[in-house]
């Protein structure tokens, strides 16, 4: 349910603290030189693989294509059936019942980009019926854009009452809330989109569609992960974050832990609070995680090319 | 799932290689002391000794002086800027190869963190030579004269040992002076590592003379008749010692002293890198830091809601293994520095204000002390006032900008200070008033060899950094 | 037929300046002061050291207004002290003749070597800190800025050999940049630097910026060289007292511009009397959006 948000919205958002860019930027490169060896790596990896929403958005995705990464998906590394499979696979819409029937009674969670991802650049009824039309044929996640053009015009009303809408169009359906950080550009922007969709209902906060450079950052998430924790402070409700696009590889994955474990805190430590959205970064988690515990360094053909 | 939780990550010691004894580097070489004294350097993580180190006695530093003398008159003063220069540039590349071997010397020697020595010490150590190195044959452009002074003494803390070394050596080598150096007795070891590095860099002979000890070494370095130029850093009370003991007298002193750094935190303040920018000022090298921000002065308005988020930072802190990787507050450097930290801590307690530091299990060999913010301080109280030179909190409040300044300076130091606020006009305004050498507005405790530093009042005189460090060094 | 009588002369009494008044010293002393000839030309106020504290006081009430000032102000109002001083140039030579023992001559050329000091200072006020500061070049994402800062308090010790140009060149100097001022007058040649005070206090200059007192400098420069409230020192007419003040000041670590090296007569002394007396204020800050 949207929380009340006092007085007008601008006022509110507004009002919240600034964020210095270069003070930020520093933090998260802190925390970028953290060490994680040994025993520390391999609960790492095998927690970032948990964490993964396998995602494939491209305009040549077929049917054949959402099954093989439903596949990887559920039995991330064939020859060891230790690894964990992952979070969600994230697909279209328009494959969303295939992917259903590729993952049914698996347990791996179904999200569907919704509302004319990734521009958002339809109407408000077609943006409605894009979501119902993927939880109606079996998403569990539905990833919506908000509408970047009104929040930069400053009509933070209409964002916010479109993510309301959206998120009663989900249902049982979880929502998040992709804020397009890389057009959003001035990380105060970022803070405040966050705690626009925060109070709009959203179940998870995502930097990105991968569609717009910068995707994901270190610092963009490190901001994103203190608006949730304080949100919680602040209302009690646990609310999730997604970075998403850009995240090649294992380092890259755990220093995104690094800072859930020291932003948000252990809490947020799982598949059902923070996510990677992410397509290449699974094989390079189990090449390491497998470099771990061979002692071997491993080559690209011993990994699924999906 | 297991937790994620960081393994260690110890830095390998095995790229150091510390002597079990260290002479002093006199002329050129390694030569034995007059004296028998010795003195043991300890790893003040774990206690353990690290090496035995000479202590220079009178005759000692009469020889050092004598070498350095020699070398002005014969060698440094002589040779061209641009020569002067490329045996500065030399140095700094030689530092910065052996960069992690020097690092992890000092952490074991100081007990800093390896992330600080690796990120800060060791990359300005080798910034601040290759700056001055291009100063050496600009001097005439720089509008400070160009008649370098002659030998300087220069004594130096144990805070940023090989750093503090290369805000004195740097700047007055660029100018043609050649030095004589004394280390803090606690940590001499990568001072003399330099003394290698010299070496290395085919530095002639006598231009850096190093000589160890304690404080009668120190004193006998900056009462030394053969002096030009005194440049200390250290503590206000020493600082004093040495204004007076140079008074009549025809030599150029510059001081780098004590502080009581203020930390201004307005309502609008970014909040989350404010508290960054606390934790920064006054955690960063376990508060022995002289331009520490030691005192936090914060807008009552958001006193309560700053102070939650301080202390649930402080509680990520992570204190340990100073070579550890993901150490952020490592040792106090020296059983002595502990004692005051503790006793100026109970003060404020004993005082009325309140103690709080995070759960910290603190290692049971070597000297540690927790971060440690103290609330409901007083202007009137020790610890608002003295310099405590440890990882040791003081929380005031203040109502409106006037309040924050005139509180900011009640103090007899001038070194640092701090503003937090997103409205430019009040920043600047703020920053005017301050009476401190420098100011750091949305951040705190960065350095830079082109920016100048140093304190109003009894903080010290003159400045180190950029141009203005030249005018030290020059006649 | 009446008589006529020679007018009696209105004589001047010589008083401290302190801010922005003219009181007598607090001890009610005064001693006599004579022309380097030894006739007897006044009795000049015998300040003592609570007189220096006065004077300390009211120099620290007026730094913050007078620091304050924008440098094209203070430039102003230092040029408005030469023009009361043209306005006074007989009696700065009677006075200056009396003192040094020169001619009229000599005694006119140090009076409008002393009023274009003051002009030449005022000029100073708003170029110094472009010299002086500036930019750094930092590497990261900051500004960074140095600039110069007035010290504070400024204690003087003015030469004692030169009554009025002297002082105009010690006093100057301090005060273009936003210090201010405790300054003792020459012990032997005092008038000048009472009629400069008079020059002062109708110049705009605000009061306090600059507080003259006149006395005894053994009994005067120990109080001011150990006062924790004067944050630099000027010993220019300190003498053999030098290296004991010196000591002193090191008590609370003041600047000491030690004595020596100083040419009147040079018409272009630069920043030489003006750097000794300023702080560099580094003030660094994030660029970001």
């Amino acid at each position: 349910m949207p929380d009340t948000v006092p007085g007008s919205l601008r006022a509110y958002l507004h009002g919240l603290p600034g964020v210095d860019e270069v003070g930020v930027g520093r933090r998260a490169a802190d925390l970028a030189t953290r060490s994680i060896k040994t025993t520390a790596k391999r609960s790492a990896i095998d927690l970032a693989i948990s964490m993964v929403d396998l995602t494939t958005l491209e305009g040549a995705d077929t049917p054949g294509k959402v099954r093989a990464l439903a596949a990887k998906a559920v039995r991330p590394d064939p020859a060891d059936p230790t690894a964990p499979s992952v979070a969600a696979l994230c697909v279209y819409p328009d494959m969303v019942a295939v992917a259903a029937e590729a993952l049914k009674g698996s347990g791996v969670g179904l999200a569907s980009v919704a509302t004319g991802f990734p521009a958002g650049r339809t109407s408000l009824e077609v943006k409605l019926a894009d979501t119902s039309a993927a939880v109606a044929a079996g998403a569990t996640e539905i990833d919506m854009v908000i509408d970047r053009g009104a929040f930069l015009a400053g009509d933070y009303r209409k964002v916010f009452d479109e993510i309301t809408a959206v998120k009663e169009q989900c249902g049982p359906a979880h929502l998040k809330v992709i804020l397009e950080t890389g057009e959003l550009v001035t990380h105060d922007n970022v803070r405040r989109a966050s705690w626009l969709a925060l109070h709009a209902g959203a179940d998870f906060i995502k930097t990105s569609t991968g569609k717009v450079a910068p995707a994901a950052t270190l610092p963009v998430t490190l901001i994103m992960l203190e608006a949730v924790r304080d949100y919680r402070a602040a209302t009690g409700r646990q609310v999730g974050v997604k970075p998403a696009g850009g995240i090649r590889t294992t380092k890259d994955a755990i220093r995104y832990l690094v800072l859930v474990k020291e932003i948000a805190g252990d809490d947020w430590l799982d598949p059902a609070w923070f996510r990677l959205g992410a397509s290449t970064l699974l094989n390079d988690l189990l090449m390491q995680r497998t470099k771990l515990a061979t002692g071997h360094y491993g080559g690209p053909d011993y990994y699924t090319i999906d | 799932m297991e937790i994620f939780e960081y393994a260690p990550a110890p830095e390998s010691r095995a790229i150091v290689s510390i002597r079990p004894s260290y002479d002093l580097f006199i002329d050129g070489e390694f030569v034995e002391s007059k004296s028998d004294e010795r003195l043991v350097t300890v790893n003040p993580a774990d206690e353990e000794p690290l090496a035995e180190v000479a202590v220079a006695d009178d005759a000692d530093v009469d020889r050092a002086f004598a070498a350095a003398r020699r070398a002005f008159e014969q060698v440094w003063s002589r040779l061209p800027g641009a020569e002067r220069g490329k045996y500065l540039f030399r140095i700094a590349r030689v530092i910065q190869e052996r960069a992690r071997e020097l690092a992890v010397l000092e952490s074991l020697d100081n007990g800093k963190p390896i992330k600080e020595t690796r990120d800060v010490d060791l990359p300005l150590a080798a910034a601040h030579f290759f700056y001055y190195a291009g100063w050496a044959d600009k001097l005439a452009h720089a509008g400070l004269g160009t008649r370098p002074l002659g030998v300087a003494a220069q004594v130096i803390p144990w805070n940023f040992p090989l750093l503090m070394l290369a805000w004195k050596v740097a700047p007055a080598l660029a100018t043609g002076n050649t030095v004589v150096l004394k280390p803090a007795e606690t940590t001499p070891l990568t001072a003399l590592a330099f003394a290698e590095i010299c070496q290395e860099a085919g530095l002639p002979p006598g231009v850096v003379n190093i000589v160890t000890g304690a404080g009668a070494t120190g004193r006998a370095v900056v009462a030394h008749p053969g002096a030009d130029k005194v440049a200390f850093t250290g503590s206000t009370e020493v600082g004093r010692e040495i204004a007076r003991a140079v008074a009549g007298t025809d030599k150029r002193v510059t001081l780098e002293l004590g502080g009581k750094g203020a930390n201004i935190v307005y309502d609008d303040a970014a909040i989350d890198q404010a508290v960054e920018g606390i934790v920064t000022g006054i955690f960063f090298n376990q508060g022995h830091v002289c331009c520490a921000g030691s005192r936090l002065l914060v807008q009552e308005s958001i006193a309560d809601e700053l102070l939650a988020r301080l202390r649930a930072r402080i509680e990520r802190l992570r204190l340990g293994d100073p070579l550890d990787k993901n150490t952020d507050i490592g040792a106090v450097n020296s059983a002595a520095q502990l004692a005051r930290i503790r006793e100026l801590a109970a003060a404020g307690q004993a005082e009325g204000a309140t103690g709080w530091s995070p759960a910290c299990p603190l290692p049971e060999r070597g000297y540690w002390f927790p971060p440690t913010v103290f609330t409901g301080v007083t202007q009137a109280h020790r610890i608002a006032r003295e310099e405590i030179f440890g990882p040791v909190l003081s929380v005031l409040t203040f109502r409106t900008p006037e309040e924050a300044v005139a509180k900011a300076n009640n103090t007899p130091y001038g070194l640092s200070a701090g503003v937090w606020t997103e409205k430019g006009s009040l920043m600047l305004w703020t920053a005017s008033r301050l009476r401190a050498g420098v100011v750091w507005s949305n951040t705190f405790n960065v350095f830079d060899p082109a920016s100048p530093f140093g304190g109003y009042k009894e903080s010290g005189y003159g400045r180190e950094g950029g141009r203005h460090g030249l005018e030290a060094y020059l006649d | 037929m009446t008589d006529t009588f020679p007018r009696i002369a209105v004589r001047r009494t010589y008083k401290l300046y302190v801010g922005g008044a003219f009181p007598r010293s607090e001890s009610g002393r005064s001693y006599p002061v004579t022309s380097s000839a030894g006739d007897h030309l006044a009795n000049a106020a015998l300040a003592s050291r609570k007189d220096v504290r006065d004077a300390v006081v009211a120099a620290r009430k007026a730094f913050l207004g007078w620091s304050g000032r924008t440098a094209y102000n203070r430039g102003q109002i230092l040029y408005r002290v030469a023009e009361m001083m043209e306005g006074r140039r007989s009696q700065f030579a009677e006075e200056v003749g009396a003192a040094e023992g020169v001619g009229k001559a000599r005694a006119q050329a140090l009076v409008s070597a002393a009023v274009d000091r003051w002009v030449y200072y005022a000029g100073w006020a708003d170029k110094f800190g472009q010299l002086l500061g500036g930019a750094n070049p930092v590497s990261g994402p900051y500004f960074n800025l140095s600039e110069p800062e007035p010290t504070g308090v400024v204690g003087i010790l003015a030469p004692t050999g030169s009554s009025l140009l002297g002082l105009v060149s010690v006093l100057a100097p301090v005060l273009t940049s936003g210090n201010t001022a405790v300054l003792v007058a020459s012990e032997d040649a005092p008038l000048p630097a009472i009629t400069l005070a008079e020059a002062l206090a109708t110049s705009d200059l605000p009061a306090g910026a600059a507080n003259i007192l006149t006395g005894r400098l053994s009994e005067l420069a120990a109080p001011l060289a150990g006062h924790a409230d004067v944050n630099a020192l000027d010993l220019a007419g300190a003498g053999g007292l030098a290296a004991e003040l010196e000591a002193l000041a090191a008590t609370t670590l003041k600047r000491v511009r030690r004595p020596g090296g100083d040419d009147w007569d040079d018409t272009d002394p630069g920043l030489s009397r003006i750097k000794p007396f300023l702080e560099i204020k580094t003030v660094w800050h994030p660029i970001g959006r």
